[in-house]
Formats: C-alpha cells, sequence, structure tokens
C-alpha cells in the first residue's frame, strides 16, 4: 500500500468510533487529544451533535504535558468533570501523540475509578484505525464492565443487535426498522448495541437467545458475550426482502435446532463473475451484495475498505484498504455502488450508483443514505 | 429514545460576572467541549485562498479525516490529497521516506500540475523529528517547476510558540519570491473573510493612487506572485501580524499593523498613520462619523431594549464591540468568550469598572454541553456561538467581523444588527456550515 489517496475521502477513526459507540449511554467519553481535535467527530462523524448532548469532550493535551508524560492533569480534570456532571460511566480514548508516549490509558481510568466511584475505561485507540476498531473496542470493554452476570433466558425467541453506530446506519430510520421487522416476525429485540437502548436494557443482552452482527464492529462483543455466556452469533446486515427474510429463517432455524453452521450468512451461494461491484464496510456490503444476487440472480462482488477478516469473504470478495489497491480492482466494474466519494477513482465507463455512508463522507451525503432493511427497489431499479 | 439530557446545571465554572473575571483567561484550562458552531475557518480553507496551489496533507486517518471532509465540502478535493501515516511509520521511523515518496507519487497522479503544493505535517513529524529540511530539499531538487511550503496541522503547540492558525496566515505568503517593488501598490494580508471593498483602507488608498490586493482577488498564481511588488503590506487582524513581520524580513515590503477597533479615536488615529503612509493630509472624518452616529439611532429605536449577546467569533475584539454598543445604549446582556488578545486588554478593564455585571460565559467549557440553550425573550446574537448557546433565529451570522473595518465597518456591522433583529434565520442550517464565506455548500 501506498498510503496515498490523491482524491478520495478517509474512514471515520478509532477515536470517534469509540465516542460513537458510547454516545447515547449517559457517560462521558474523553479523548485525548490536542486542542480542536474532537471538531472531527463533532462535524463529521457524529450526526446526533447538534440535538442530543452526550457527554464527548477533549483532554486539550499540550506539547509539554506530552513531552513530561503528565497525566495527572488528564486525571484531575476529568475527576473535576464527573464532580461537575455525573455520568454513568467514563470512556478515556487515544489518539496518536499518547500512543507514541505510550499513554497507559487502564491505568489513568483504574485511578478514575478508585477515585470517583464510577466505572471507568481505557481504550488504547490511535487515530490510525478506522471506526470499526474503535467502536469494536468501545462495545466490548462495555460488555466486560457491565455485562458481567447471567440473566435469565427469554421465553421467546429474541436477540441482541450488535454493531449499530450512525456511521454504518446513519439516521434514517433504518435502526428502528430492523427492530420492527424482527418483532413482527416473533424475534423480541433485548438490546442493540448501541442505539436507542439505555446502559440499564444493555445489562439484560445475555437474556437474548442469539445475538446478530450487523456490523464488523459488532464481533468482538458477540465473541465475549459467547465465550462468557455460550451465546451464539450469526453475522448479516439486513438488506432488502429476501435476504432480510433469510437472516429471520436462520435465527429461527437456530431456535429449532440450537445450532448455527456458517453465522456468516452472506458468504455461502454466492455467485461468480461479477461485474457489479458494492464498496463500503465488510458486514454492510457483503450483506448488500448477497440481497442484490437473490433479488437479481446478477454476481455482486464486494470490496471491502475497513478492517475485516478473509475468511470472511466469499469467493470473488476483496479487501481494498487505499486508492492503490481499489483502482486495480475497481478497473474490470461495469456497475459500482458506493459513496459518491468514492466516484473519482472509479472508470468513467462504469455505471455510478451513489450509496452515502456516514463513516466515509460523514454529513455530505445524508440523502443518500436510505433505509434499505426490506427495500432496495431502488438500486435494483438501476442495475 | 434518545432525548436531550438537558440536565438542570447550575452555571458555575462556565459563567462568570465580569466584575469577578480574571484577564486574558477568566476561565480554567480542563476538558473541552466543541459546539456545533462550524462558521470559523480552518487551515484547509484558508490553504485555499492560494490560487493554483494543491495541499498535501501528511498525518494519521483520525487527523486526516476532519481536513479531508473540508475539502470535500468546499467542492474542492481535486485540489486535496492525502498521506496516511499508519503505526508502522511511527515504528519504522520512515517518515522522511513517507513524505517523500508519498508527495511524489501524488504529483505523478494529479491530472493537473500545480503551481504549489502545501505539505501540512503534523504532531507526529514533530515529535518523532522528522528531518523537513531534508525531505523539502529533496522534493524542491525532483520538482523544480513547484514551489513547495511547510505548512502545519499540529496543534498540540497551541502553547508553544506561533499558533498552527498564525502559521498558516504566514505560510500562506510565504511563496511570494521577492521583485522589483511598485510604490503605488498595497497589499491587504491575513484575513480569512475578504475585506469590503467600501472601506476606508481601499477609498483612501484610491484616493492617493494606490492599488490595494488582498489574495481573494488573485485569480491565478501569476496575480499571488505580484502581491510581492506591493511596498506595504495592510494587516489589522493580530493572528497575521506574524505574516507581516515575515514579509518585510523577506520582501522589505512595509507593515502597516492597523488593528481592527471600534473607536471613533482609535480609527482615526490608524487612519492617521495610515495617510501618512500613503502620503496625503488625513481627511476630515466628522461626516463619516455622523453616519455612524446617524445608523445607531435608526437600529437603537428599532431595537430598543433587546438584549444583544456577542461572541468572539463574531469580531477579533467582541469587547471592544460591547464597548461600543454600550456607550450607545445597546442592551448587552452576555459575552460568549474563553480567552481575549492583549488588545481588549482596556475594554476589559472598562466593562470591569462599567458595566461589573455583565455576563461573561465560556464557549468549550464543558458545562456549555449540557446548559439550557434557550432565549426566553426575543434575543439578538453576534456570532453563531452566541446564536447556537441562545438558540435564537435573531443573529449576525459572520465571523472574523464579517471583512469590515473602520467607519464603513461599524454601519456595515449596525445594519447587519438591523437585518438580526428583522430577519429570522434558520440557526440551525446556518452555524452547522464550515467556513463561513468560502465556498462551502
Amino acid at each position: 500500500m501506498k498510503q496515498t489517496a490523491r482524491i478520495i475521502s478517509t474512514y471515520t477513526a478509532d477515536v470517534s468510533g469509540v465516542c460513537s459507540a458510547l454516545f447515547e449511554l449517559g457517560g462521558m467519553s474523553v479523548i485525548h487529544d490536542a486542542s480542536g481535535c474532537n471538531s472531527t467527530y463533532n462535524t463529521h462523524d457524529e450526526p446526533r451533535w447538534y440535538d442530543y448532548d452526550s457527554m464527548v469532550f477533549l483532554s486539550g493535551i499540550s506539547e509539554m504535558e506530552a513531552i513530561m508524560g503528565d497525566d495527572e492533569k488528564l486525571i484531575q480534570d476529568i475527576i473535576s468533570a464527573t464532580e461537575q456532571l455525573s455520568p454513568k460511566f467514563v470512556a478515556i480514548a487515544g489518539t496518536p501523540i499518547p500512543m507514541m508516549i505510550g499513554t497507559d490509558f487502564k491505568a489513568i481510568a483504574s485511578v478514575i475509578e478508585k477515585q470517583t466511584g464510577i466505572p471507568a475505561f481505557g481504550l488504547a485507540t490511535n487515530g490510525m484505525h478506522t471506526y470499526i476498531q474503535g467502536v469494536s473496542m468501545a462495545l466490548e470493554a462495555l460488555a466486560k464492565k457491565f455485562v458481567i452476570n447471567p440473566v435469565e433466558k427469554t421465553k421467546n425467541l429474541s436477540v441482541n443487535l450488535l454493531g449499530v453506530t450512525p456511521l454504518d446506519f446513519s439516521i434514517n430510520n433504518s435502526v428502528s426498522h430492523m427492530r420492527e421487522i424482527l418483532e413482527n416476525n416473533q424475534i423480541q429485540v433485548i438490546s442493540c448495541w448501541s442505539m436507542g437502548d439505555s446502559l440499564e436494557q444493555l445489562q439484560f443482552a445475555p437474556s437474548a437467545s442469539i445475538n446478530l452482527v450487523v456490523s464488523y464492529a459488532g464481533l468482538s462483543v458477540a465473541k465475549y458475550l459467547k465465550s462468557k455466556f455460550h451465546m451464539p452469533y450469526l453475522i448479516a446486515r439486513p438488506y432488502g426482502k429476501k435476504f432480510t427474510s433469510e437472516i429471520i429463517q436462520e435465527i429461527k432455524n437456530f431456535a429449532n435446532t440450537n445450532q448455527v453452521k456458517n453465522p456468516v450468512l452472506f458468504q455461502e451461494n454466492r455467485l461468480h463473475d461479477s461485474k457489479i461491484i458494492v464498496i463500503g464496510e465488510g458486514v454492510s456490503s457483503c450483506s448488500l451484495a448477497k440481497a442484490l444476487e437473490l433479488e437479481t440472480g446478477k454476481a455482486v462482488k464486494s470490496v471491502i475498505a475497513t478492517e475485516f477478516e478473509q475468511t470472511m469473504l466469499a469467493h470473488d470478495d476483496s479487501i481494498a484498504r487505499d486508492e492503490s489497491e481499489l483502482i486495480p480492482v475497481l478497473k474490470q466494474a461495469e456497475i459500482i455502488i458506493a459513496d459518491p466519494l468514492y466516484q473519482p477513482i472509479c472508470p468513467e465507463s462504469a455505471k455510478f450508483i451513489s450509496l452515502g455512508h456516514e463513516g466515509f463522507s460523514g454529513r455530505i451525503y445524508h440523502d443518500l443514505m436510505p433505509d434499505m432493511t426490506d427495500n432496495i427497489d431502488w438500486i435494483l431499479s438501476q442495475l | 429514545m434518545l432525548k436531550r439530557l438537558g440536565q438542570e446545571l447550575d452555571n458555575t465554572n462556565a459563567m462568570v460576572l465580569f466584575k469577578n473575571a480574571n484577564f486574558p483567561t477568566p476561565f480554567p484550562s480542563e476538558l473541552e467541549y466543541s459546539c456545533s458552531a462550524r462558521g470559523c475557518w480552518n487551515i484547509v480553507h484558508t490553504g485555499f485562498l492560494m490560487p493554483e496551489a494543491h495541499e498535501i496533507y501528511v498525518c494519521a486517518a483520525g487527523c486526516l479525516r476532519g481536513v479531508v471532509l473540508t475539502a470535500a465540502e468546499m467542492q474542492a478535493s481535486e485540489r486535496f490529497s492525502t498521506i496516511e501515516i499508519r503505526e508502522e511509520n511511527v515504528l519504522e521511523g520512515n517518515m522522511e521516506e513517507l513524505l517523500i515518496n508519498g508527495v511524489s507519487d501524488i504529483l505523478e497522479q494529479l491530472p493537473y500540475k500545480p503551481k504549489a503544493v502545501q505539505i501540512f505535517t503534523s504532531c507526529i513529524h514533530h515529535f518523532i523529528g522528522c528531518d523537513l529540511k531534508l525531505c523539502y530539499q529533496i522534493l524542491r531538487k525532483n520538482y523544480p517547476a513547484i514551489d513547495f511550503t511547510d505548512c502545519y496541522m499540529n496543534p498540540i503547540m497551541r502553547k508553544s510558540g506561533l499558533t498552527p492558525d498564525q502559521i498558516m496566515r504566514k505560510q500562506l505568503y510565504s511563496l511570494l519570491h521577492k521583485r522589483s517593488q511598485n510604490n503605488k501598490k498595497i497589499n491587504i494580508i491575513g484575513n480569512n473573510i475578504a475585506t469590503r471593498k467600501n472601506s476606508e483602507l481601499y477609498k483612501l488608498a484610491e484616493s492617493a493612487g494606490y492599488e490595494v490586493t488582498e489574495i481573494h482577488d488573485c485569480k491565478n498564481y501569476q496575480d499571488y506572485q505580484d502581491m510581492a511588488s506591493a511596498s506595504a503590506n495592510i494587516c489589522y487582524h493580530a493572528t497575521a501580524k506574524p505574516a507581516g513581520e515575515m514579509l518585510f524580513e523577506k520582501l522589505n515590503q512595509k507593515l502597516l499593523y492597523l488593528p481592527l477597533n471600534y473607536s471613533y479615536g482609535e480609527i482615526q488615529h490608524y487612519l492617521a498613520i495610515y495617510a501618512n503612509y500613503l502620503n496625503i493630509i488625513p481627511p476630515d472624518w466628522s461626516e463619516q462619523i455622523a453616519l455612524c452616529e446617524n445608523k445607531i439611532t435608526q437600529v437603537r429605536n428599532l431595537i430598543g431594549e433587546t438584549p444583544i449577546a456577542i461572541d468572539s467569533s463574531a469580531t477579533m475584539r467582541p469587547l471592544g464591540l460591547a464597548k461600543f454598543l454600550l456607550e450607545h445604549k445597546f442592551n448587552i446582556f452576555r459575552i460568549y468568550a474563553d480567552s481575549f488578545s492583549q488588545e481588549e486588554k482596556q475594554d476589559f478593564y472598562w466593562l470591569q469598572e462599567n458595566y461589573p455585571d455583565l455576563q461573561l460565559f465560556a464557549i468549550s467549557q464543558i458545562k456549555m454541553r449540557m446548559l439550557p440553550r434557550k432565549s426566553n425573550i426575543k434575543t439578538i446574537a453576534i456570532g453563531q456561538k452566541a446564536a447556537y448557546f441562545l438558540n435564537t433565529p435573531y443573529f449576525i451570522n459572520t465571523v472574523e467581523n464579517g471583512g469590515f473595518w473602520g467607519f464603513s465597518g461599524i454601519i456595515g456591522m449596525l445594519e447587519l444588527l438591523e437585518d438580526a433583529f428583522i430577519t429570522e434565520k434558520n440557526t440551525k442550517k446556518l452555524v452547522q456550515i464550515k467556513g463561513l464565506g468560502c465556498g462551502t455548500v
């Protein structure tokens, strides 16, 4: 990888992912970075910022504090903030300079927790990974802190939705629609990690029958819940009528058999020799590719531009993380479905279908981020 | 369902009365909040004022994100590229190689040849001790037709010497090459918002046969280079003063520092300095002062006792503006600011003495996140941040004094005040637009 981008955007970083995942839960997220650096999160990564006053703050670390390794100011500032605002928990997330000076976030969190009595956790993000890693770290840390004890299982078939943030789901009603569809199919949604539910509600997660990982960022917490509470998981994002029905059916199959064969629901029975490409986050783009194949019978390739596992790819799918890797992959495409900020590197011969992605273009293309939970007709009509 | 928390908090730590406030930093340094008002320009916006220049940022992904999308929102992505620093680069220490190869790779790929390239390095380069001199030496040797300048996105240095904003305003002019001077040519430098053409700064110069240029007038790189032929630079923004000092050192262009202010006496004082440079007799300004006074009467009769708040993003001299309006019997009830420039010192103490109960609210103190954002009665805000915190649709949507200066500037601000009282604006929509006036959509 050349690590250069002549023209395309970059994904939301890990540290913003932490803040996004914890935004609605009543805690305080502290970004340990220099003054002004929180404006990226507030402006481009957080569509809820104007209307909802979640406690996301910045340490404002200075050159001298970094050189002297002065953690004490950070600790005292956070303690002072907890006294003023009484958060339910404190999360501290790092950025490049704290990484370079070896800031021990776990130790800092431990000191704060001891001194305030407020649960605290430190996350060694460094601004060098995408939001996938940040959301992932935050949800796992949250579970390890607050989801410790078993809860009685629900009598009905039930799920938790894991890996839900506006960075992948925007603010377009898709999260509530996803819940509604599941519940209309007699699948109770116990908790959604983490949009629309309180911290208290998340603590009931172990009562669910199974977890549905709807973005790659939800996988680590799924693995934790599996190891701690023996909860199985499925990986897929509901898109379009047919694939959403398949997901529902797989959840119901689990209820009957108590077994999960392959949790990666978008991987099997995929078609070959695709000329249609979907670019984006792993679970979303693979799920959309699968949904389009089911609806059209045409092969669709997913190109994943964020962190993902090779083992979860179908044969045509690939991972390409920067312009130098993406351009050759896109050369053969006849149709490309992606965020509009990818268009400048797509071949002019390919038809481009704009599908906005908050995690890539931020607030610019909100109008191009429709709820597609059980309806992808607007894309189908263009294929 | 997600709801605004709107906790009932007391405003301790976030508000202080002027009689109890300290100058220049009335609030302690602690965790920071960033409000949704985004009209102030950042280094991307400022850099794009240089025509035919390409910006390249070399940072971690998290730092790139904000600037990439700033350029995208300006619809200027074709003038903007990035090089991403990853963990392995920090561990291997191959920062120079990454920068040189990355810039070269981008230049080879660009569909056009930029006349100038601004390379923005970051906090990481500073801490790792990257040999930037070597990098620029090699790039200049390999691309002799391109002017390279060193720019910085290193906010961690904000308390160490010049701030990133000051450096950017300076580097914007760093590529001017020395040439013979034209004694009838003057520049206005250092402003993000272009100076209004009806300003006395233009009128006086024009009456003396001078040509005045601001970077906003430059259509191409040649026009930009022509700024090097001016004999003097006018600067009225304190953060741009280092730019003027640099140009004096480099090009021997005289610096005329004529700071923005709202006092008839001070304006006349600086115009006298200006007239002296232009080699003309200072005009009698009594007519302009009378015009200001007439406008004041008209606006005051219209808005009466309507409360007015001012924030520090609206003008470089919020206290000077508050003093001027209070002296003219406007109902200024609140200032929003985190700190003040030294130029505000006298105004601060004047307010402390004459209006001790005037409220001073912080902008980035953490409680500002949670305190109710509302106005109980019709309230005018001068500036986006005041409008946001007061949730009022009656506001002056401006930053950096909107390019106003002098008597004409006072009248201009009064006209905006009049309009703010009359016209309701969509606060939520307007204040979230980045870089007011730079073409962001």
